[in-house]
Formats: C-alpha cells, structure tokens, sequence
C-alpha cells in the first residue's frame, strides 16, 4: 500500500517536472515587474501569490471554454526564481498526462487579459506573458481632427484682415480722389522740382524743421505770363 | 522663396499641438494593433513625425512625389499671413514687427524659467561653458560663428537698406548700428543658455533611458531580482556577469549599448533638426506639454514671419518705388503677385522629395552669393565712392566726426575678413567634390548620405551663378546704356 503510495507520489512528482519545465510544449514563461509597477507598496512574491495566479489561469480557462472544468490543481507552476519569473502550463484531467494546447492557454489569457492583471494590480507591460502579444488600446482619435478645426479658424481671421485692409485702402483712395485739385498742382510742383540744398532735398527742410519765407512763396504769380 | 516653408511646418505643428497626447509623443499602432509602426521603432517617435507625418519623405531626391496637401495648405496659409503684414506698406509692417520681435522674448523668458528647473539642465549649461580646446582651435568653428554672426544680422539680403530707405536723413545710425549688434549678441548667447538648458534635460532623459533599457534586458535575461541593478554598480555587475556566465552574455552584447552622457549632448544638430526634432523631443518629456509646445511654435512662427517681413519687404520696396510699376497697379496688386508667384514656385517644397530640395536652396542659395554682395558694397563705399565723401555725408548726417575705429574698420579690416571667409568656402567646396546630402532611409529608421545627382548639381550650380551674376550684369547693363546715352548726344550734337 505504501508502496503503491511511493510509486503514485513519484510518478505524479516526475509528470509535473516533464509537463512544466523551461521551454517545454504548452508552457508559458510568465515575468512580473512588481517594485517597478508599485514602488513602496510592493508586495512579496510568495505561495499565496502563487495561488492566487493558478486561480487566475484556471479561471481564464473556465471562461474560455464552458465545457472544461479546470481545477486549480490543473495550473502547474514551475522554476520561479528572484526577477520574479516562472514557467506554468495546464494539464487536462480529462485526457490523462496532457497537457492544454499552446494555442488555447494563449486564446484564453488573451480574453482575461485585463482581469489576471488588475487581480495583480499590475498591467500588460509589468506582468508579461512572453510569446503572448497583448492588443494594444487604439488611440483616441476625433471624428474631425483637430488641426483641421484650428487651420479653419486661423485662416478665416487671416483672410479677413486682409479683405478688411484691402477695402478700406479702396475707400482711403476714395476720399484722396476727391480732394480739390489745388493740393494736387502744388505736391506735382513739389515732386518735379526738387531743389538741393547743402545734400538734403527742400521739401524735408520745409516739412519737417525751419520756416517758409513768405516773401519768395507766391514766386510764379510776379511774372506775367506770356 | 524658400524661406515660407519652415513657417508653414511651423504652423503645422502649431496646430498639431493643441492635442492631448501630443502626436509625437508616441508611436502610432500597425494595422492589427498588436505592436507599433516598423519605422517608428526603428527611429523614435518624434523622428516619425517629423519625416512621416510632417514631410512624408521620399528615400531619395530623385523620386519626387506629389504634392502633400496638408503642407501646401499650411504653406498658403503662411503666405497669406506675410501679405497681410505687407500688405499696407512699410507703415504697416512697422506695426506688426513690434509683435513679432516682442513676442520670442517674452516666450524665451518663460522657457528660461522652465528649462532651469528641469532635471539635467544643469549639465547642458556646464557643457557649454566648460571651454573644449581642442574645437577651439578647429579653424572651421571659427568661421562657422562668423558666419552666424554675418547671416544673423542679416547683411546682404536687401532688407536693412529697404527699412532704412524710409528712415529720415538726420537718424543717428551709427549709435543704432551699435545697438543692433549688442542686441544681437547678447539674444544669441541668451538663446543658447535657454537651448542648451533644454538640450541637457533630453540628453540626461536620453541616457538614462538607455542605463534603464541596458538594466532591463540583464535583469531579465538573469532573471535577476528587480531593484538589484543600479546605474551605480552596472559596469561591476556587468563584469561579474561576463565572469559567471560568459555565453549568454556573449549573445546579449550587440544589444547592450554603451550609454555616456558625453555622447548624448556631443550629438549637436542645427537648422531643421534641431528646431523640429530635438525641441519637440525635449518638450513631449515636460509636466503640462501641450501649453510649452503652442508657446514654442508660436515663438518659431513670430521669427520667422518677422524674418520673411525683412525679406520681402527687400523686394517689394525697389519694386513699389520705380515708377513704372507703381503708376499702372496700386500697392497691394503688387504685392499680391509677389507673394502668389513664391508660392507657387514654394509649393515644389510640399512635395515628398521637397525637403531635400530646401537643404539645396539653404546651403547654397545664400552663402557665397551674400559674401560676394557685402564685399562689393563694402569696397564700392570705401574705394569707388570714397571714403572721404561718405565721411562726410555721415557727418552731415549724425553731427559728429567719425571716429578712426570706423574707418579702419571699413577700409581694412571687414574687406579682408569677408575675402578670407570666401576664400575658405570656395576652397572647401572644390576640396570636398561631390556634394553629398543626408537622405532618410525608412527601413533602416536614419539618415544615410547619398551623392546628388547630375540634374541637382546642375541647379546648384545656376543658384551660385545666378545670384553672383546679378552684379556683373547690372553693371554691364548700366555701362552700355550709358554707351547708349553717349551716342545718342554725340549724334544729336
């Protein structure tokens, strides 16, 4: 009988070291980053964490497909070391000494992905299922980009500073059209004859500093015309 | 001509920035969502952007691409924005260029404040001061910051003499030649503590990145504890490792890099990279990132509109002052064509290859042809016109006697500066031989040299020519009209 037991014991000791070894079929190799994730509230890696995970995955399972009843005892955990990474694989207890395909573990974490991490408090990047690639959120996008939104209102203000400079240059022009034409005669004799003295022309002296000699303004008016 | 497309990649990413997260801050998904964009991996996200998004760049100069209408609109967009500033004239411009010249420094302040608290700046301001000898004594940094010197005042380009066209005659112009310089000078070094500020905080982000991607990948590959790894004790326990277990650290060697802080603030760029890539780098990394990026787009945009002002107020004001052209269309007609027609000819540089034709247009448009500009201005003021003469009308001018540090100055010392810098440029252009160009290779996620080809040497070479021609031809043109001139009389008399 004990020996029965013996025999039992090491042959379900020898079948958990060939299903879960590193690299061997089916098995995941799974590395969490807690000091990373929580800092100061980081907790210790220890078998009720252990726990806690085989329930995960065996949940993850049962979600996954109605049929099977995974058992805790299915998820079999093995080489954990400090970095905290280890290796787990699921057995089948309906077909004896096998083990669940790759591709189901994998369909299954993938669907539970979000719970098995917030169990953990941790997120797709600080507890990595190795060789299972996790889907990415989709960044936001907005119907209307917005870069379009404030192209469209900086070129509205732009193109109507200008339509609003250019009708009001017509009008200035307007009004200048109008003006009586004495003024005119006077800026044509002004531009035509611009006398120099000592290097600056005349009419900057006349505007700007010194005084108009009234004696020698009315000069056309002496001589008679021809 | 060239010169509206950074406005208009500056308005682009002025307006990319009021997004949260910023677009550059990280790599857009692949079409299944399980991983990023190939390229962007390769290259890093702001890089992505700036020469996928942003400019959609072709691998070569060849392949030229269509038209990339979000550039373009942008670019028609900074068009109109330059014609409504001169649009009325110079009074007009004159208003506007309070704002624009204001602006930057209120903006470069507030990032002044910001860059000094930043973690690492310090060492961004520590390796600027500290002198490095060796580039020192490198000829080559000497001319190259007398060549900053020269373009950022910028003399030649025909805007100085267009402002100061509308200047009244009794203007003191040598005490605002003085404040002009200073001003310059002690911006630029301003500037450069507010640059370096920021390029120290990436540089240090940088490196620690890669010391906590190289702990990372030992830690795992160990399976070490986490936390085990400090940036203290590294390189020992990367000794211990090669020790203990020698293949696998073997095979994880190519992946290791070595990370050096020195490295990271070596890698200096300029122009382009430098304001689009490097900046936006640094500030996707800074606490409440969208306000410090519209600031800095903003500032980049007040620049360079203030510059195309300058610009283009060179051409317009000959233009608007002959008299043919100013009796038959009114101001703003004129005006009008101008900026249509650059921006036609500027929407070469939207298309997929146009970066590429804007780096020919950059560095060969302007150098030899503004040298050659400024030394015949200078040797025509002191040795055709006299420097006599033009003591005098200054005299006239701002009331004192010149005094002697001018005249040596513009006799001797600036006429043999200039023909030493253009010596060294045609030197080093026929001493290098093929111009080669930096082309970015999406596959590999960097830049990669490649030779121009015959067509774009051949533009280069009408650039340079056209430009220096523009003297020898006026004169010539002016020297047969008098020919012209003097017939005519000889005949009538």
């Amino acid at each position: 009988m004990r020996g029965f037991l013996l025999l039992a014991f090491s042959l379900v000791t020898t079948a958990h070291a060939e299903f879960c070894s590193p690299d061997s079929q089916n098995a995941f190799k799974v590395r969490l980053s807690i000091k990373t994730a929580l800092g100061d509230n980081a907790y210790a890696w220890d078998a009720s964490e252990e726990y806690l995970f085989k329930a995960m995955v065996a949940f993850a399972m049962r979600r996954y497909s109605s049929q099977k009843t995974t058992q805790i005892s299915n998820v079999l955990l093995c080489n954990v070391t400090d970095r905290v990474s280890f290796w787990f694989v699921v057995t089948d207890s309906s077909k004896n000494a096998t083990t669940v395909p790759r591709g189901e573990v994998e369909a299954a974490i993938r669907m539970t992905r979000n719970r098995i991490n917030n169990a953990f408090l941790l997120n797709d990047k600080t507890m990595q299922f190795l060789k299972i690639s996790s889907t990415l959120p989709p960044p936001t996008e907005s119907s209307v980009p917005i870069w379009l939104v404030v192209f469209g209102v900086v070129l509205c203000l732009i193109v109507a500073g200008i339509l609003f400079l250019i009708v009001s240059g017509i009008q200035q022009r307007k009004k200048k059209n109008k003006e009586p034409a004495e003024t005119k005669n006077l800026e044509e004799k002004c531009e035509v004859t611009v006398t120099i003295e000592n290097g600056m022309p005349c009419d900057t002296l006349n505007l700007k500093t010194g005084q108009i000699n009234g004696g020698y303004e009315a000069d056309d008016e002496r001589f008679t015309p021809l | 001509m060239y010169y509206n497309v950074i406005n208009a990649w500056a308005f682009w990413y002025l307006f990319h920035s009021f997004q949260n997260p910023l677009p550059w801050a990280a790599c857009p998904l692949n079409s299944n969502h399980t991983g990023y964009i190939e390229e962007c991996e390769k290259a890093s996200s702001t890089q992505y952007f700036w020469y996928r998004k942003t400019l959609n760049i072709s691998p070569s100069i060849e392949e030229n691409g269509s038209i990339q209408w979000e550039q373009a609109m942008c670019l028609i967009l900074a068009w109109l924005t330059v014609y409504l500033c001169i649009l009325r004239g110079t009074e007009s411009t004159g208003k506007v260029v309070y704002l624009t010249a204001s602006l930057p420094y209120l903006v470069l302040i507030i990032y002044l404040i910001k860059a000094l608290t930043l973690h690492g700046a310090v060492n961004g301001l520590v390796y600027m001061f500290t002198p490095k000898l060796e580039q020192l004594a490198n000829p080559k940094a000497w001319i190259n910051a007398a060549t900053q010197i020269f373009f950022s005042l910028g003399l030649g380009f025909g805007s100085l003499i267009a402002f100061a066209s509308y200047n009244e005659p009794n203007n003191n112009c040598e005490k605002h030649a003085i404040i002009v310089s200073l001003i310059n000078s002690t911006t630029s070094v301003f500037a450069s503590i507010v640059t370096f500020s920021i390029y120290g905080f990436k540089a240090t982000f940088n490196y620690e990145n890669c010391l906590n991607k190289a702990m990372l990948l030992l830690t795992n590959a160990f399976d070490l504890e986490e936390g085990f790894l400090t940036a203290d004790n590294l390189n020992h326990m990367k000794e211990q490792l090669m020790a203990t277990h020698p293949n696998e650290y073997v095979e994880l060697l190519p992946q290791i890099k070595n990370c050096s802080l020195e490295a990271e603030l070596d890698t200096a760029v300029q122009g382009t990279g430098l304001a689009f890539i490097v900046y936006s780098e640094a500030i996707k990394n800074m606490e409440v990132s969208q306000l410090y990026s519209v600031l800095y787009f903003f500032m980049l945009l007040m620049l360079g509109i203030g510059s195309m002002l300058g610009n283009t107020a060179a051409i317009l004001t000959p233009l608007t002052d002959s008299k043919f052209l100013s009796t038959h269309l009114p101001k703003e007609v004129i005006s009008g064509i101008v900026c249509f027609i650059n921006c036609i000819v500027g929407l070469t540089f939207t298309m997929e290859a146009g970066n590429y034709w804007f780096d020919i247009f950059n560095d060969y448009a302007a150098t030899l042809s503004l040298l050659l500009i400024v030394l015949v201005e200078i040797i025509a003021v002191c040795y055709v016109y006299g420097l006599r003469r033009f003591e005098k009308d200054l005299h006239l001018m701002i009331g004192h006697k010149l005094s002697w540090y001018w005249k040596i100055m513009w006799a001797f010392a600036s006429p043999l500066l200039i023909i030493s810098l253009f010596i060294f440029y045609i030197t080093d252009y026929i001493l290098t031989g093929t111009l080669q160009y930096q082309a970015w290779d999406a596959t590999q996620g960097h830049l990669v040299t490649k030779d121009y080809p015959s067509y774009a040497l051949a533009v280069i070479g009408l650039l340079v020519a056209s430009s220096t021609m523009c003297i020898p031809l006026g004169a010539l043109a002016i020297f047969i009209k008098r020919r012209l001139k003097r017939e005519h009389r000889s005949t009538v008399a």
